[in-house]
């Protein structure tokens, strides 16, 4: 069973694609890190395989109709907006957007799903705060809280640790983690390699709007892969934990 | 809930204060026995034939302008946003003037709202052209200011080039808005219109609510932002389109109504959406009493009322809430 599956996925910017011909598919249980360097294709990618994005090629999500795609992918975009002040319950409490009816208020099921989510990023007693009046980090866990109440069988982020404290980058990977343990599939791009490396299952590295490489954080995180697609000179170091990346400098 | 209760209040209040204040001292039970057509016949005719239509039509035009503000702030996601951004109202007053300035409008009874009407209908389609189906949401300000900008010189032009200073003079007069002089047939030409407006407004709660997280979050979660826009378009243009085709332009309503209630309406866009419908019936009852009891004599104009209580009235919200926002 696969809860995602990309084949020959191409993305253009006017005649340039983005992502050029991307194969991959998710399956439950996965926590795949996308890495690459700015500019490698990883948004794109992401959108395009939700089909927010035109594409050629094919996606299993966006091949379903809005509504049920919504059931089974929640999204995270980069840009983090809150545009009215909510409070940050009522924000979470969006992510039960896709399965209430028009004008229909909460169910038990779904305040339930809101309160997991509150709980899991730590929100408990931020509750009825003003989320516009909230911090940068703050609102970030909020709307990630806000994606983990959709309660889909996938989920995908777009650099969700950005701008997060290390404790919160640390926590916030913590529930991806646990999130695939439980049998769902998180996809996320990530910017550390070291956490990256240490949290995912599997890393799908880009480059140039191709898929570099696929597989193990082991497997993925060499130096020669670093200095060829990141143009980095790196020291790796295995751990129990995960490869450890120290980058050293940069290969002009 | 409270909320809807309160503005019920406040919305009926204003109502029955519009049709028992005026010019003729008409009291309370002779008033309600004259609008049912019994009693005094002078008293029937000015309950059923100016009190009566003067009323309606204020409180359909408070609940197009305030629908439609909230629903444009809710989809710009920006508290500054309000109907006659996407130039429908600039379109049906340059329709109206014209309508007058032809003389078109005296060709038979509804000419000038039918024309006001058929004009902003023009401006919808060609907002639609300019802004394509899939483009943002800055794509459908820039259309639509391109558009206002276009209806307000052609306006001017109009003006420019009238012959008559009694023909400027009645534009001019049509401009600043106003609810007096209205027969019920003003109220079932714009009723049918307005009301499907209505509908497609209020059918936008959804929507509003997910695009609060943006336009990618929400369409992510099922919603159809092309769907959803051309259903503004359409709902902002039948309901404030009508609305401008019977009353003139009325300004302000849009802007302050869903700014003064958001804070009660949680800031949720689809409570905001029928909160703001309520209030801007009263916002308009009041302004439409404020006429009546300032300087009967000198025929205050609806749109000029607005103004004068809106603008005040704005920079005194964005002084107190100008921390949120910051």
């Amino acid at each position: 069973m696969t809860l995602l599956s990309v084949q020959n996925l191409t993305v253009r910017r006017g005649e340039c694609p983005v992502v050029d011909a991307a194969s991959f598919s998710i399956g439950p249980g996965e926590c795949v890190g996308l890495i690459g360097p700015n500019g490698a294709g990883k948004t794109s990618l992401l959108r395009g395989a939700l089909g927010l994005l035109p594409f050629e090629g094919t996606s299993s999500l966006a091949a379903l109709p809005p509504r049920q795609r919504a059931g089974q992918a929640a999204w995270l975009p980069q840009t983090r907006e809150i545009a009215w002040p909510m409070s940050v319950e009522r924000i979470v409490a969006l992510g039960r957007l896709p399965y209430l009816a028009r004008g229909a208020r909460l169910s038990p099921t779904d305040q339930n799903a809101v309160d997991a989510a509150l709980t899991r990023m730590g929100l408990q007693n931020f509750r009825t705060r003003l989320a516009t009046a909230l911090s940068g980090g703050e609102q970030a866990r909020v709307l990630i809280a806000r994606t983990l109440a959709q309660d889909t069988p996938l989920l995908m982020a777009d650099e969700p640790i950005a701008g997060l404290d290390p404790a919160a980058q640390i926590a916030t990977l913590q529930v991806f983690e646990t999130l695939a343990q439980e049998g769902r599939a998180v996809l996320t791009s990530l910017h550390d390699l070291s956490l990256a490396g240490r949290y995912c299952t599997r890393l799908i590295m880009m480059g140039a709007g191709r898929i570099v490489a696929d597989g193990t954080p082991d497997e993925i995180l060499t130096a020669a892969r670093l200095e060829e697609v990141f143009h980095l000179r790196a020291n790796i170091v295995p751990t129990p934990n995960g490869p450890l990346v120290q980058p050293l400098g940069v290969i002009q | 809930m409270k909320l809807f209760g309160a503005l019920m209040v406040l919305t009926g209040a204003m109502f029955l204060a519009s049709l028992f204040v005026g010019y003729a001292a008409i009291s309370i039970p002779d008033g309600l026995t004259a609008l049912f057509g019994r009693g005094n016949p002078l008293y029937v005719t000015v309950m059923q034939e100016i009190r009566l239509p003067r009323t309606l039509l204020a409180a359909m035009i408070g609940v197009s302008l305030g629908l439609s503000g909230a629903a444009m702030q809710g989809f710009l996601r920006n508290p500054l946003a309000e109907p006659g951004l996407i130039g429908v109202s600039g379109s049906a007053a340059l329709g109206a003037v014209i309508a007058l300035q032809t003389g078109f409008a005296a060709a038979f009874f509804l000419a000038l709202p039918i024309t006001a009407l058929g004009f902003a209908g023009v401006a919808v389609a060609l907002i639609l052209l300019l802004a394509g189906p899939r483009g943002s949401s800055l794509t459908l300000i820039l259309a639509g200011i391109a558009v206002s900008a276009f209806a307000a010189a052609l306006t001017s032009l109009t003006l420019n080039l009238s012959p008559n200073p009694y023909a400027a003079s009645e534009i001019m007069f049509w401009m600043m808005g106003s609810v007096a002089n209205r027969a019920m047939s003003h109220v079932w030409l714009a009723l049918p219109i307005m009301a499907l407006g209505w509908v497609a407004l209020a059918g936008l709660g959804r929507g509003l609510d997910a695009l609060t997280l943006g336009e990618d979050a929400a369409e992510a979660m099922g919603i159809s932002l092309s769907r959803l826009r051309v259903q503004l378009l359409f709902g902002t243009a039948a309901a404030v389109g009508a609305a401008t085709a019977v009353a003139g332009a009325v300004g302000f309503v849009g802007l302050v109504v869903p700014h003064i209630l958001r804070r009660f309406a949680h800031g949720r866009p689809s409570t905001l959406l029928w909160a703001s419908a309520l209030g801007g019936a009263a916002m308009v009852l009041a302004a439409d009493l404020v006429t009546r009891l300032v300087l009967p004599e000198r025929d205050l104009k609806l749109g000029v009322v607005m103004a004068l209580i809106g603008a005040p009235l704005f920079l005194h919200l964005i002084y107190k809430t100008r921390r949120e926002f910051a």
